[in-house]
């Protein structure tokens, strides 16, 4: 039996070089007579910029140069969006640098280019702006009234509104027995890779080279030569070793048209490494949503309609996301239930604070907090068992595929295959749901537990199309290039296992190649769980392909048809006899394929780039439960279960993915709990250090249950895969927030906002 | 997050450090374990002109007894030594509770007991521990040496009776063993943060179990850890059953005047330091090994 490597959960390829230190991330990329970015910021959340004087910093030695708006004025051009867009959203897009005013804290208003960071930082010390500080908006509710407007001409601070629906929501409230209204909001917070932001930059004999890439980095190469004017062709953007991405890392920001200017105007190469601080105010934030929603339902709990209004906190610019925070919120606010009847607006509200972007399952983990929560509420009014209520709305395996209507802007959303009820089966069986009764209890201390639960669906695998191009070389060595990056998701293990099954070769013949603009001519990245779905079936593709190549080109050699033969662990055998001795080497399929006259061993190659397309979406599910206890008197929480079920499709690695699903967990239970980027009423962020923005530790962290079901393989792709990089954070406000107001229902506490904070618990209690 | 340019000495005795520090006064800080001078520096928010590093200098660490029964430690002692030291939990038993909740191990490996009086963050473990032990330091500059008790020491936020040409050199810690029992309680947002308030106590009971001494202090609740002198007075005397430890809760509850930050509000600092109080008279009454649960 051949070694089936597709469902292996084989260690990563890729860590021991992480393990042992030896990896290369932007910071390791040192370049001869390299100058160091740092960034002049507003202070001021909303300001007019007077005046800029240079002259003490430029004074200072070691200090290259310094660029204002001025000294781009004739490339000045806005970042355009990348998702998202919408005609309404052009007016508020970022330019690189401040023109005459600033629109929240953290802005950039000049780069200044030293002999060294540290000497970059003395120049931001005496670099003297003078601003004229303007009313701040930090507030949706404010910004909507107009009164101070952020950006001038468009004349409003609402960026976009629209409203998608389906079914008849006017009846589904006419024939209501029960509704319900409330108000929720999300916590601004955001990812915090590891590795934060940062890149070196060379421009040399005409040819431009970004160190530093991932994510998207053939889109980002494409703005960049739009902005700087300047060919593509010319232009290399090459991705490293990356410590983390979860949206924030790679889109295209200020600083990656800033750096490449200064590098190109100097003739020298530069390096910008985003330390923390700037992380905390110029990457973007996420999450921040408010909404009111309504539901209507027949007292058995049949849902007949959900109306809603989604507004989006999109900062002081739309970025390259558009409009996805607040359209994906409305996008899946239905989540996996039957909802004959939905409508929702959607706002984008501009405010003075940092732009906002994608952070892990964005917008899903949002709409999933608000309607599970709205379910529970309706669960408690109407009687029925939250489990009870959920099954009875499910959409059932029998109606897929489900076209759930129009919820999004550009088109209707269909859920691919799955079997939902399963998934929150096995959340309930592993949380113990049937046999913990009562679902809340007092202990012996005095503290409140309770069981919550959640189920969640989510887009993944996002086309419209990826690539991947495979070189067979004389030695048999079978190199992978890949068109989407890697920001630790462990591809190079991954998409070896995915080639070596599809090819027919052994693993360790393998080598993955990515990130880099040379590779391949065009690739869609690393986003919103596309890798492996995407990513995957490209390579799987191209694999096919090769193999009928291979075959060929070895049948002719042989003289047989390729239907006679067989591509095993790397070598050719008449079908049949594949224990017998090989035919062929892979090494000398490849030298067969060279071009005549060139006979040399080991010099031919073998070569084959295919593209998978995609227009329609997988969709990932499954349900998430959790035992906390509260302790009433200081408002601690204590998660003592947590489980999360999630189906993806067909698991390529399942021990990557239960690595996916635990850390999504760990990094929704800081962000439902601890993260929150606070803004005080001018728009100063009190949040701006680890000392304040709290992430979550080790021990803070419960051990994490996690289930990968393979109940409902896509239809969608060959490999029948879904995405994994998000099921594990999208349902742990909702479940987290309904464990613990389920355990202080008897107290009258009802969460409708995150983070839950002791001290956010103690004022419920007291009130 | 790069520090503005400093010079650094790394004298090797106390009377080179004391020298620098009287040369240098306000525009010097001393290095000890780092673990809140560095960031802060980092940040651009405090940019001494000198920095004088007295990691080198020998015989400022030291865990020792005293003829009195008590204990000296010196300043550069590493937190991690005080968790690890017998001496220290036969002696000083609370401080041994205590230190665990500082940061993580990692933090204590590095952090010292000097540092972190100095430094006087009013949220500190080791600040508030000193103060409910009546202890005393030791300051020496070129001028001489002097002594201040533990309720002079701390003046208010970050601020320390500390003169700038000052070094504090040793602490000495008064023995609590015998008939004394000690609680220490504090609430975090995550392990091994400073505490969103927290209260440390000590009690001397008699056989009856009549309450000769309390010292409560209550900490992250002002500008210092501050003694709660009206909650102590109730309980003296007294059999601090159920109700005097609420009573004592709610006496320390009024006594505060807190403020809020983005953690937590001045109501709930207020609120949760009562419950520290009361959870940490129980955590002292609790029996001790070798006592029977009566």
């Amino acid at each position: 039996m051949v070694q089936q490597y597709i469902g292996a959960s084989i260690t990563r390829k890729e860590d021991e070089r992480f393990l042992t230190g030896r990896a290369t991330f932007a910071d390791d990329v040192k370049l001869p007579g390299m100058l160091h970015a740092a960034f002049v910021r507003s202070p001021h959340a909303h300001a007019r910029i007077v005046a800029i004087d240079t002259t003490a910093a430029l004074a200072i030695p070691g200090v290259v140069a310094i660029f204002t708006y001025e000294d781009i004025a004739d490339l000045a051009k806005p970042i355009p969006v990348r998702l998202y867009p919408l005609p309404s959203l052009e007016p508020f897009l970022q330019y690189p640098l401040a023109q005459d005013k600033v629109r929240y804290v953290g802005d950039p208003v000049a780069i200044v280019i030293a002999d060294s960071r540290y000497v970059g930082e003395d120049a931001l010390d005496v670099i003297d702006v003078t601003y004229e500080p303007l009313p701040a908006v930090v507030d949706i509710e404010d910004s909507l009234r107009d009164e101070t407007i952020i950006h001038e001409a468009p004349g409003t601070n609402l960026a976009a509104h629209y409203v998608v629906s389906t079914g008849d929501i006017d009846q589904a409230f006419r024939d209501a027995e029960y509704t319900r209204k409330e108000r929720f909001k999300t916590n601004r917070h955001t990812g915090n890779p590891l590795e934060t932001r940062g890149m070196v930059v060379a421009y040399d004999s005409g040819e431009l080279t970004v160190w530093g890439a991932t994510k998207v980095p053939h889109f980002n190469r494409e703005v960049l030569s739009s902005l700087l004017d300047f060919p593509e062709e010319k232009m290399h953007f090459v991705e490293g070793d990356v410590g983390g991405g979860f949206g924030i890392r790679g889109e295209f920001y200020p600083e990656d048209f800033l750096v490449p200017f200064a590098a190109m105007r100097l003739g020298r190469p530069v390096k910008w490494m985003e330390d923390r601080l700037e992380h905390l105010i110029a990457a973007n934030h996420s999450r921040d949503v408010l909404c009111d929603i309504e539901i209507a339902m027949k007292k058995d709990g049949a849902i007949l309609g959900i109306r809603a209004q989604v507004y989006g906190d999109m900062g002081g610019y739309i970025r390259t996301h558009g409009s996805l925070v607040p359209a994906s919120t409305a996008g899946l606010l239905m989540g996996p239930y039957n909802v004959p009847a939905y409508e929702c607006g959607v706002h984008c509200v501009i405010t003075n604070k940092t732009g906002v972007g994608t952070f892990r399952a964005p917008g899903r983990y949002e709409s999933c907090f608000i309607r599970e929560r709205l379910l529970d509420m309706a669960a408690a009014d109407l009687g029925i068992d939250p489990a009870e209520l959920r099954f009875k709305n499910l959409i059932q395996p029998s109606q897929m595929p489900y076209n759930a209507g129009r919820t999004r802007a550009d088109g209707d959303t269909i859920f691919d295959s799955g079997n939902y009820p399963q998934g929150l089966t096995r959340a309930l069986d592993q949380i113990g749901y049937a046999e913990t009764n009562p679902k809340r209890w007092v202990d012996e201390a005095g503290r409140y537990h309770g069981i919550g639960i959640a189920t969640y669906v989510k887009n993944t695998g996002r086309g419209p199309y990826e690539g991947a191009r495979i070189v067979i070389s004389g030695t048999g060595d079978v190199a992978v290039y890949l068109g989407i990056t890697t920001m630790g998701q462990g591809h190079e293990t991954t998409m070896a296992q995915i080639c070596a099954d599809s090819l027919g070769v052994s693993m360790d013949a393998v080598t993955i190649y990515h990130g880099n603009t040379d590779y391949i001519p065009f690739g869609g990245g690393t986003y919103g769980s596309r890798g492996t779905v995407m990513g995957g079936n490209a390579v799987h593709l191209a694999c096919q392909n090769m193999k009928e190549r291979i075959l060929s080109l070895a049948s002719t050699y042989l003289d047989t048809e390729p239907a006679n033969l067989v591509l095993q662990t790397g070598e050719i055998f008449r079908k049949g006899t594949e224990q017998g001795p090989a035919l062929l080497s892979l090494g000398e399929i490849a030298c067969l394929a060279e071009v005549p006259g060139s006979n040399e061993e080991g010099s031919g190659t073998l070569e084959t780039t295919a593209y998978f397309e995609a227009d329609q979406l997988t969709f990932s599910y499954g349900s998430h439960a959790a035992h906390v206890a509260v302790d009433p008197e200081t408002g601690k929480i204590e998660i003592i279960h947590y489980v999360v079920v999630e189906d993806i499709g067909r698991a390529i690695n399942p021990l990557m993915v239960h690595g996916q699903a635990v850390g999504g967990a760990a990094q929704g239970i800081g962000a439902t709990l601890l993260e929150e980027l606070v803004y005080d009423d001018s728009g100063q962020l009190l949040a701006g250090s680890f000392m304040d923005y709290l992430l979550p530790t080790s021990t803070d962290v419960p051990p994490i249950e996690s289930i990968v079901l393979e109940e409902a393989p896509s239809p969608l792709n060959p490999l029948g895969v879904k995405g994994a990089g998000e099921g594990g954070i999208v349902a742990t406000g909702a479940t987290l927030a309904n464990a613990v107001s389920n355990a202080l229902a008897p107290l009258g506490v009802q969460i409708t906002q995150l983070p839950i904070s002791p001290n956010f618990i103690a004022k419920l209690l007291s009130s | 997050m790069k520090p503005a340019r400093f010079d650094y000495y790394s004298p090797d005795s106390p009377n080179e450090a004391l020298e620098l520090l009287g040369q240098y006064g306000d525009d010097a800080k001393i290095l000890a374990g780092g673990q809140s001078l560095m960031p802060m520096m980092n940040m651009r928010l405090v940019r001494p002109k000198v920095v004088i590093d007295i990691n080198r200098i020998a015989g400022l660490s030291h865990i020792s007894p005293r003829p009195d029964g008590g204990l000296a430690v010196g300043a550069m002692t590493r937190q991690r030594e005080l968790e690890r030291s017998a001496l220290v939990l036969e002696t000083a038993p609370l401080l041994s509770l205590a230190i665990p909740y500082i940061g993580h191990f990692q933090i204590r490996n590095r952090g010292t007991v000097g540092g972190s009086l100095a430094h006087s963050d009013p949220a500190a473990e080791i600040p508030a521990v000193c103060l409910t032990l009546d202890t005393e330091f030791e300051l020496a500059s070129s001028a001489g040496e002097r002594t201040v008790k533990a309720e002079d020491f701390f003046l208010n936020h970050l601020t320390t009776a500390l003169e700038p040409a000052e070094l504090l050199t040793q602490i000495r810690i008064p023995q609590t063993v015998g008939n004394w029992r000690w609680g220490f309680q504090e609430v975090c947002r995550r392990d091994g943060d400073f505490a969103l308030v927290g209260a440390a106590t000590m009690l001397r009971l008699d056989d009856r179990g009549i309450c000769l001494e309390s010292r409560i202090t209550a900490f992250g609740a002002g500008g210092t850890p501050m003694r709660m002198n009206a909650a102590e007075n109730h309980l003296s005397g007294s059999s601090v059953n159920a109700d005097d430890r609420s009573e004592a809760a709610r006496l320390v509850s009024d006594a505060l005047d807190p403020i809020s930050d983005i953690h937590a509000s001045a109501k709930y600092r207020q609120d949760v330091a009562g419950v520290m109080v009361r959870r940490a008279l129980e955590q002292a009454l609790l029996p001790m090994e070798g006592e029977d649960a009566a």
